[in-house]
């Protein structure tokens, strides 16, 4: 009975007054450093998307022959299938370093709130992402002779990739934990994500071709809409996808 | 075993019934549309066929939040039933549709809003199947199942919206219509109610389907509980 | 300081834990014994917090689960077979990682003190992917005690070791149990369980079909015996 004072005693302090938030950001970032820790060490994720992405375009290269003319309206598709591709690659990988050594478990046994471990991963989805495309963007570039850095275009893959890395980290949560993990996310995730390709594109060709803003404003809404409604969404369900 | 319920047999009879009446309807009722003919009679089963399609999906969007509120297997059963039944009835709309389209449009398929979210439902549902397929754990099956048609008929709406944007030639019929749509007809008094009357039936077709469906499952789930238990 | 009451579980139609009943005081060692199939890792997985039960009460110092898992958590410090360990980053970074996660204050004082205790303070900057099975499992005890829990759960914590590193695991392991802390582990291995245990359950189709204590038996053949006893008659 005396230990089990002691322990208590040793236990208040431990938690001592904390504040929901700041629990929620502290966990919220320990989860993104890992990730970013560990992808530092190997480079292995970054290293494939890249090299994938790379391999898209030269493939796109040849099958449409990417002439100048040919180059203005398709670059946006091309930009875009590139980025989808190499996304569900990166959110396969990231998913099974959780589960394969049990990790996910670990994360799970941890005291703290399920959606800053979505959100944790998410976020750091969404840095592999970026990397990825800030890269593409510059070697697009140059390779076929077209300035690809506009604000507007920018904002489009922002948008774009905060709703593909949405739903993306939740089907891959759950593409890991089914028998036929490595073929399962591209099915889930791609029918699902149409709106978000279909709006992408047309809002990339748009400032690619320098439409006035209020052309591309309809897609970029329907970005908007899209990011919050599954960010939400998948926020709710993510509890649903790890807990038995 | 639990026999077959009484009511169930009833409404076997009664969607049979309905059926021929509505065949009946399409092929005699109808008046022959001017400048479409005859295949614009398809029209009546294929609006009604994408009808239950779609009112599968809902039904399986709902009873997903409910198994994920209340954990209960059946939910899941119905889940899987109505997404089942759905598959096949927006399958066949999808054919119905090329149908109509080939003398219509001149092209047995376009991508036209409708015709291509239709598509791209269909293939959301198809992954559906697949994810249930690749795990084992029925609890976690049935828990991703439901997650996954909530997902998926949350983003139907805006699959739609942004196909609709980009262009549409599907003609509008109920509602307000865009006359310059290539295909679109005004519906004539005895077109309305076989129209309606198709709806419903299909609607009717869809709960003695389901119906039977769940009651299938529940045996499933009952053979199962069966070999276990001889098993141990 | 755990209490489970009439736990049920179950996956689909079938049904591992059937109304099981658990009591363990503070500061006991219980190993929990049972065949293949017997529903241990399941009935720990429950207490881990990873599961949730169909039916009954689990009470863990204090707290219900799964009600208030995250007390729970707090308290307790799992070891499974798998290591829940990140190869790609260093034995004091997956450390770092869940001092943070736990919120442990002090954290680097602790990290250091922790890496000691499990043998690793001189590897502590290389990749956990260049261990061997062995220390991976001693720094994944490591991480269970960073946080210093009042409940430890060590679920088949030798499997994959060999002998050598089976003896060392078994130094880390009685030092953690030292501290006072209350454990549970699940073990197929007799003669293990029996050098560290305080008190033995055996485990059968889903129920706690016997108990004894250590002080109660005298030889490890007794607990064999005992072992045998107790399945055969569940069996039966």
């Amino acid at each position: 009975m005396k230990r089990e004072a002691k322990l208590s005693t040793r236990n208040s302090s431990l938690s001592a007054p904390r504040s929901p938030l700041r629990d929620f950001l502290r966990a919220l970032w320990a989860i993104v450093w890992k990730d970013l820790s560990a992808e530092w060490r190997s480079r292995e994720l970054l290293t494939a998307m890249l090299i994938f992405s790379l391999l898209v375009i030269l493939i796109f290269n040849f099958a449409l022959e990417l002439d100048a003319r040919a180059r203005a309206s398709v670059t946006a598709g091309v930009l875009w299938v590139t980025f989808a591709f190499a996304g569900t690659l990166g959110l396969n990988r990231s998913m099974a370093t959780e589960k394969d050594r049990g990790c996910l478990n670990g994360l799970l046994l941890a005291p703290v709130d399920r959606s800053a471990i979505y959100f944790g991963k998410a976020i750091g989805n969404l840095i592999f992402m970026f990397t990825v495309e800030l890269i593409v963007l510059p070697v697009y570039s140059v390779l076929y002779n077209i300035n690809l850095f506009r604000p507007g275009l920018l904002l489009v893959i922002l948008l774009g990739s905060i709703g593909y890395v949405a739903v993306g980290t939740l089907l891959s949560t759950m593409a890991v934990q089914a028998r036929t993990r490595d073929i399962l996310l591209p099915i889930l995730l791609f029918p699902l994500i149409v709106p978000v390709m279909i709006a992408a594109v047309k809002a990339s060709g748009g400032f690619l071709q320098g439409l006035p803003w209020i052309e591309v404003s309809t897609w970029i809404n329907l970005l908007i809409v899209y990011d919050v409604i599954f960010v939400a969404v998948a926020f709710m369900f993510f509890d649903y996808v790890v807990e038995e | 075993m639990e026999s077959k319920p009484r009511f169930l047999s009833i409404l076997d009879t009664i969607t049979a019934i309905l059926f021929v009446a509505a065949v009946g309807m399409v092929f005699f009722y109808t008046p022959l549309e001017r400048t479409m003919g005859q295949v614009q009679k398809v029209f009546y089963f294929h609006v009604a066929t994408a009808w239950v399609g779609m009112l599968g999906f809902m039904v399986a969007a709902v009873v997903g939040i409910l198994y994920l509120v209340k954990n209960e297997r059946k939910y899941d059963i119905a889940g899987l039933a109505a997404i089942e039944i759905s598959l096949v009835f927006f399958f066949i709309a999808i054919i119905m549709g090329s149908i109509w389209a080939r003398p219509v449009w001149n092209t047995w398929w376009t991508w036209d809003p409708r015709l291509t979210t239709a598509t791209i439902v269909e293939l959301i549902y198809a992954a559906y199947m697949m994810l249930r397929q690749g795990i084992e754990d029925p609890d976690r099956r049935a828990r991703f199942g439901a997650v996954y048609a909530i997902l998926g008929f949350l983003s139907v709406p805006l699959t739609f919206i942004s196909i609709r944007l980009l262009r549409t030639i599907h003609p509008v019929v109920v509602g307000n219509s865009d006359p310059s749509a290539e295909g679109s007809f005004s519906m004539t008094g005895p077109m309305k109610t076989t129209f309606f009357f198709s709806l419903f039936t299909f609607s009717v077709l869809f709960v003695d389907l389901f119906w039977h469906r769940v009651r299938i499952g529940k045996l499933a789930a009952k053979v199962e509980e069966l070999r276990l238990k001889i098993s141990v | 300081m755990i209490t489970v009451k009439k736990l049920v579980k179950r996956f689909g139609p079938k049904i591992v834990l059937r109304g099981l009943d658990f009591e363990v005081e503070s500061g006991e060692f219980v190993a929990l014994l049972g065949p293949n199939g017997a529903g241990k890792t399941t009935f720990l997985r429950i207490l881990a917090s990873l599961s949730r039960p169909a039916m009954g009460e689990v009470r863990i110092a204090g707290y219900h689960l799964p009600g208030q898992a995250s007390a729970v958590r707090r308290r307790l410090g799992v070891v499974s077979h798998q290591p829940l360990l990140y190869g790609d980053l260093t034995a004091e970074e997956n450390l770092r990682f869940y001092g943070r996660m736990y919120a442990v204050s002090d954290l680097n004082a602790r990290i250091a003190e922790v890496l000691d205790m499990v043998g690793l303070a001189p590897r502590r900057r290389d990749l956990v992917r260049t261990f061997s099975r062995g220390m991976q499992q001693r720094l994944a005890i490591g991480r269970a005690v960073l946080h210093d829990p009042d409940v430890m759960l060590f679920d088949e914590p030798h499997t994959g070791l060999d002998q050598d590193a089976c003896v060392m695991l078994d130094t880390v392991l009685r030092e953690v149990a030292a501290r006072g802390r209350t454990v549970v582990m699940t073990s197929h291995d007799l003669a293990r369980a029996a050098d560290m245990a305080s008190r033995f359950d055996v485990l059968s189709r889903g129920k706690i079909v016997a108990s004894v204590r250590r002080d109660e038996m005298d030889t490890t053949d007794n607990l064999l015996a005992f072992y045998r006893d107790a399945v055969q008659e569940r069996e039966a």
